[in-house]
């Protein structure tokens, strides 16, 4: 099975029921002829970037579906090259990149491209916190031979809720400077990774 | 005395000037497939005049530089992008 994605413009001076009906024949012509319908996407009534055949906008439809091979595509498009309703269409083969692409889309992973770069870099932001954890521990070890129960006191705490700014609250107190510096070295760290 | 870099007071933002280095946004963020139909997308690869912005400034890879040049020139087919235009952003 291939599959194939088709978009035509349909001519905005038709009446509503004119314009479905003429998407309609489309997809009743492709599963006619053994194609099975995947999806029929109605994008709507568009401005177009540019004039075509003095039309300044149209309603554009976007059909994916699967054929067992591609025969029938010349009398497809001929079909659609003659169709006086339309103003232009475009038939592309859908790699398997294509194809996920598309189902995602419909699932609503892919609302922009912009919405599935934030969850890659979220899982980067997580990543290093997580490595960060026993980093943390190293020095609850180390405290107590330093010297001082006052030493444990910030540390614990920052071990139970490392989420909420831990550089101020170690710093504040300042128990022993090389924790400081260790602590205050590691979310730095986690700082210049969100930026980018 | 800790003299880290933080504790340091620049006059000036050292980051400015820096070069950031470019990158291929489709390989680092796992991007396999670019939609001729997301206009809004394709309009970070043109300039204001439509034309499609060379590899030296997107920094894309080759390889999707191909990609998005295919999907711009069918977002032109479909009316969707201008082939020639002025002030498109």
């Amino acid at each position: 099975m291939k599959n194939y994605e088709v978009t035509f413009i349909v001519d905005p001076v038709l009446s509503g029921d004119e314009i479905e009906t003429t998407a309609q024949t489309y997809v009743s012509y492709l599963e006619k002829i053994g194609c099975h319908i995947v999806h029929i996407d109605k994008m709507g009534l568009r401005t177009l970037a540019y004039e075509i055949n003095r039309r300044s906008s149209g309603v554009y439809f976007c059909i994916e579906f699967q054929s067992p091979n591609g025969e029938f595509m010349d009398d497809f498009e001929l079909a659609l090259r003659r169709d006086e309703r339309l103003l232009r269409f475009l038939t592309i083969f859908l790699d398997k990149f294509g194809v996920k692409y598309n189902d995602d889309k419909r699932k609503g992973l892919i609302g922009k491209k912009k919405r599935t770069k934030e969850p890659v870099a979220a899982e980067a932001v997580a990543a290093p916190a997580a490595v960060e954890a026993p980093a943390v521990e190293a020095p609850v070890v180390e405290t107590p031979v330093v010297e001082a129960p006052v030493v444990e006191a910030p540390v614990v705490e920052e071990i139970a809720d490392p989420t909420p700014e831990p550089v101020e609250a170690v710093v504040s107190e300042e128990p022993v400077e090389a924790v400081v510096e260790e602590a205050a070295e590691a979310p730095a760290e986690e700082e210049t990774e969100e930026k980018p | 005395m800790a003299t880290s870099r933080d504790d340091i007071k620049f006059l000036s933002n050292p980051k400015i000037g820096q070069n950031r280095k470019k990158y291929c946004r489709f390989r680092k963020f796992g991007i396999k497939h670019i939609d001729y139909k997301d206009a809004d997308f394709l309009l970070q690869f043109v300039n204001d005049q439509g034309k499609i912005l060379p590899r030296r400034i997107t920094g894309n890879s080759l390889k999707y530089q191909r990609k998005v040049a295919t999907a711009v020139k069918r977002a032109r087919h479909l009316a969707l992008l201008p082939f020639v235009t002025d002030m498109l952003k």
